[in-house]
């Protein structure tokens, strides 16, 4: 693309290509996300192509190209739709058709019958594994009706490697709005949306802007924390994925707004569809003038990096991710100073999520107004979640702050599984805290959940039913930091690893009501006694799930059960009576005596002498010994 | 390191020369840097931290120090398929263990080591690869497999393993 001159130049390119957008008849979107390619969509996508050419129709046509597609099909790659379980997912617009699960051989069909004569094809459309119904269009999914898709609104919808569509869809209109205002009138803009850090803190955005802004110095940064490493959470990837520009732009505003002219986006190595994407959207804006010198014709400089980390969860902590795009170990820093005044390379610098950035071109585009109309007081916005675990649908969803966890769970997700018992859900993964039955009517927003002593963390949700173990979900989250703790702090690096060994030891069946009471003890310890987040954050899974599954705990340590029957080590092994013939088998086989009974009667096992070896079961000729 | 593959006399640094090199030798590049000379070698072998050291103009023990922190680095040679089995909370409840567990033990891996003997696979965890609508996840190189159970794994390492032996 060529340079755009200026703001009205931009204006223009918009109405042009949104005109040439609408005139597109169908729109076949093939979700290139990495659930979906993991499933095969790109040969999906490679038989459509094939397929549409074969047979003549007229497609394909990009949009940047004059006078083509008056009456195209075009069929795009597009970023995650967030329906990840139902993948691989290909959308037909503006028909709003969703077809799931879709196969290289399905595409023959989809082609003749749905865009050649318009027909649904059923078989490929969702059906709610509850209760059978099936839907052909996406919006009245319920996955889909109960979400308000803002921030992800182009996730799925346009070409993630395309910037022509991205400028269809209003993009980069926030960055020429922000342009013309000042940089102090910017901020106060964000200042008003109300707009908080969605990377867990909740911090107001437009504060850490200001502060970066008053911070003396000629040279300032702006970072993007995209160091998603909370199991469980996969938004950043998604937006990165499937609306990189909308990333860009958000950055860009940022800096204009602080008065910096370098940024860094800071992701996961292990998320390289990210990575490619940025990389494609950082060159499109470049050579379309929206990215390095006079950009729009204004003054404003800005450019772009991508930093790749190297798998260090801790790095998702400010003061770390700076250390670690300056080359060295990711570990924390005490604040103060803050970022805002002294952060990369001693400079002042805004660090913000991905998410919390691609908020902010709506703010701009579309006014504060416009942002405040959801949401809830002091929680304005909508925020997205990544709904997983034990619920029958899962991905990514977005709802405006404050929708009930209920909602989310049962109407969104279509309730538990199999139709067990909702149990808990995890929030924020192993910094937050979980969520029992009580908690469901909770409104999910940064100011409840600190009510109930969780968190939104990253926004991930995993769902867990009857069957999952609390304390070993407890003990899998301990040993997730306990692995992770940079080892600056003494208390986190030694702390965690006490707290896990006793955990370790009562899933084993070892465990005291002693061990419970050092448990908090440690974990409140480790709280006070750590510099950063991770060590802050890190006993919350235990100190929360003692809290409201007490009982469970105790069962563990006294009676030596594991409600869920998960724990191996607390199996029960038990005679059923009617069917026990008293051959004696199990008894002799018993390494340590713990069967007794005469000859002809019913045997007992002595729960407190039995190893759980497994003997018996094995042996009996009745199927008479089972597992509790 | 006493058993790498390649004796050091054969080592060249042309390689390392040409990454250092294009990233200007800055200090603040160690990680791309390592990242890039791991691409190549499948692993970082200690010479070449050493030498990396020298042309950035740090010591040792600050490369060795950035080498040792970060998950993704690795000093010992990493074998030609490089399985990861995601084990964040999401694939974790969806019972990620059992698929492991039965990846070892397709492939033969001895006990406490992640690497099989003959160079061919490594076996990993990964806390989350963002695939959770998927769990559970395993990645072999860079191809992503969902919805992984112990039946399926096998099927695709079985399909590997032949594939492997028809080159």
């Amino acid at each position: 693309m060529e340079k755009i001159k200026n703001v009205y130049e931009l204006a223009q390119l918009k109405d042009k290509y949104q005109k040439e957008f609408e005139e597109i008849k169908l729109r076949v979107l093939v979700c290139a996300g990495t659930g979906c390619v993991a499933g095969g969509s790109l040969d999906v996508f490679a038989e459509f192509k094939r397929l549409i050419g074969e047979m003549g129709i007229d497609v394909d046509c990009e949009l940047d190209h004059e006078d083509s597609c008056a009456k195209g099909v075009k069929v795009a790659k597009s970023g995650c739709h967030g329906f990840c379980a139902q993948g691989p997912l290909v959308r037909i617009e503006p028909a709003d058709i969703l077809y799931t699960h879709v196969k290289v051989a399905d595409v023959e069909e989809i082609v003749k019958e749905t865009l050649l004569k318009g027909n649904v094809v059923e078989r490929l459309t969702y059906t709610n594994p509850m209760t059978g119904e099936k839907f052909a269009k996406e919006h009245e999914i319920p996955f889909y009706k109960k979400q308000l898709r803002r921030a992800l609104a182009n996730c799925g919808t346009i070409d993630p490697e395309s910037l022509e569509e991205y400028i269809a869809h209003e993009g980069y209109n926030g960055l020429g709005n922000a342009l013309i205002k000042t940089p102090e009138e910017v901020i106060n803009d964000v200042l008003a949306s109300g707009l908080r850090g969605r990377g867990g803190g909740g911090f107001p955005t437009g504060k850490k802007w200001q502060f970066t802004r008053i911070a003396e110095g000629d040279k300032k940064y702006i970072i993007c924390n995209g160091d998603e490493g909370d199991p469980g959470a996969f938004m950043d990837r998604s937006v990165l994925e499937g609306d990189p520009h909308r990333v860009v732009e958000g950055m860009a505003i940022a800096g204009y707004a602080v008065g910096a002219d370098e940024g860094y986006i800071y992701v996961r190595a292990e998320y390289p569809m990210a990575i490619k994407r940025l990389k494609i959207a950082i060159k499109e804006a470049e050579e379309a003038g929206l990215l390095g010198e006079n950009i729009l014709g204004t003054n404003f400089n800005f450019s772009l990096h991508i930093k790749e980390g190297a798998g260090a969860f801790v790095c998702g902590e400010e003061t770390a991710l700076i250390a670690s795009i300056e080359g060295k170990r990711g570990m924390p820093n005490p604040k103060p100073p803050f970022p805002a005044n002294k952060g990369l390379y001693g400079c002042p610098t805004v660090i913000n999520n991905v998410e919390t950035f691609a908020n902010v071109p709506m703010i701009l585009n579309k006014g504060v107004e416009y942002f405040r109309s959801v949401g809830v007081p002091n929680n304005p916005g909508t925020k997205t979640f990544a709904l997983t675990g034990q619920v029958a649908n899962t991905g990514l969803i977005e709802v405006p702050m404050g929708t009930t966890l209920r909602e989310i769970v049962f109407d969104i997700g279509g309730g538990i599984l199999g139709n067990r018992k909702y149990k808990a859900v995890q929030i924020g993964g192993p910094s937050g805290g979980c969520l029992t039955e009580d908690h469901l009517d909770i409104q999910l927003d940064f100011d409840s959940l600190k009510t109930v002593g969780a968190m939104i963390g990253s926004g991930g949700l995993v769902v867990m039913d009857e069957k999952t173990c609390i304390v070993e979900v407890a003990r899998f989250f301990m040993n997730f930091t306990q692995n992770e703790s940079c080892g600056k702090c003494v208390l986190c690096r030694e702390g965690t690893k006490r707290m896990l060994e006793i955990l370790e030891k009562i899933v084993n069946g070892k465990g005291t009501t002693e061990d419970l009471d050092l448990l908090t003890e440690l974990g409140e310890t480790i709280k006070d006694g750590s510099l950063c987040g991770l060590g802050k954050t890190a006993p919350n899974p235990v100190l929360t799930t003692m809290k409201y599954f007490k009982e469970e705990y105790l069962h563990h340590v006294e009676n030596k059960i594991c409600d869920a029957k998960v724990c191996a080590a607390l199996k029960v092994y038990q005679v059923n009576p009617s069917k026990c013939k008293g051959c004696t088998r199990c008894a002799r086989v018993c390494p340590v005596g713990a069967i007794s009974g005469k000859v002809k009667e019913v045997h007992s096992i002595d729960v407190l002498k039995c190893i759980k070896c497994g003997a018996c079961a094995s042996s009996c000729a009745f199927d008479a010994i089972e597992e509790v | 390191m006493t058993s790498s593959s390649v004796p050091k006399a054969q080592r060249s640094f042309e390689k390392v020369n040409e990454i250092v090199r294009k990233y200007e030798a800055k200090q603040s590049a160690l990680i791309p840097i390592l990242q890039e000379v791991q691409e190549e070698y499948r692993y970082l072998p200690e010479e070449i931290l050493t030498y990396v050291a020298t042309a950035l103009d740090i010591s040792p023990a600050t490369v060795y120090g950035v080498a040792t922190f970060y998950a993704q680095f690795s000093l010992d040679p990493k074998g030609k398929y490089v399985i990861s089995v995601c084990d964040g909370t999401a694939c974790h409840v969806r019972n990620s263990s059992p698929v492991l567990n039965a990846i070892k033990k397709k492939v033969n891996l001895p006990d406490g080591k992640k690497t099989t003997d003959d160079l061919r696979f490594t076996i990993q965890t990964v806390s989350c690869l963002g695939a959770c609508g998927l769990a559970p996840v395993v990645v072999i190189n860079e191809k992503v497999y969902g919805q992984m159970t112990p039946e399926a794994i096998e099927l695709i390492l079985d399909q590997l393993m032949k594939e492997e032996g028809d080159n």
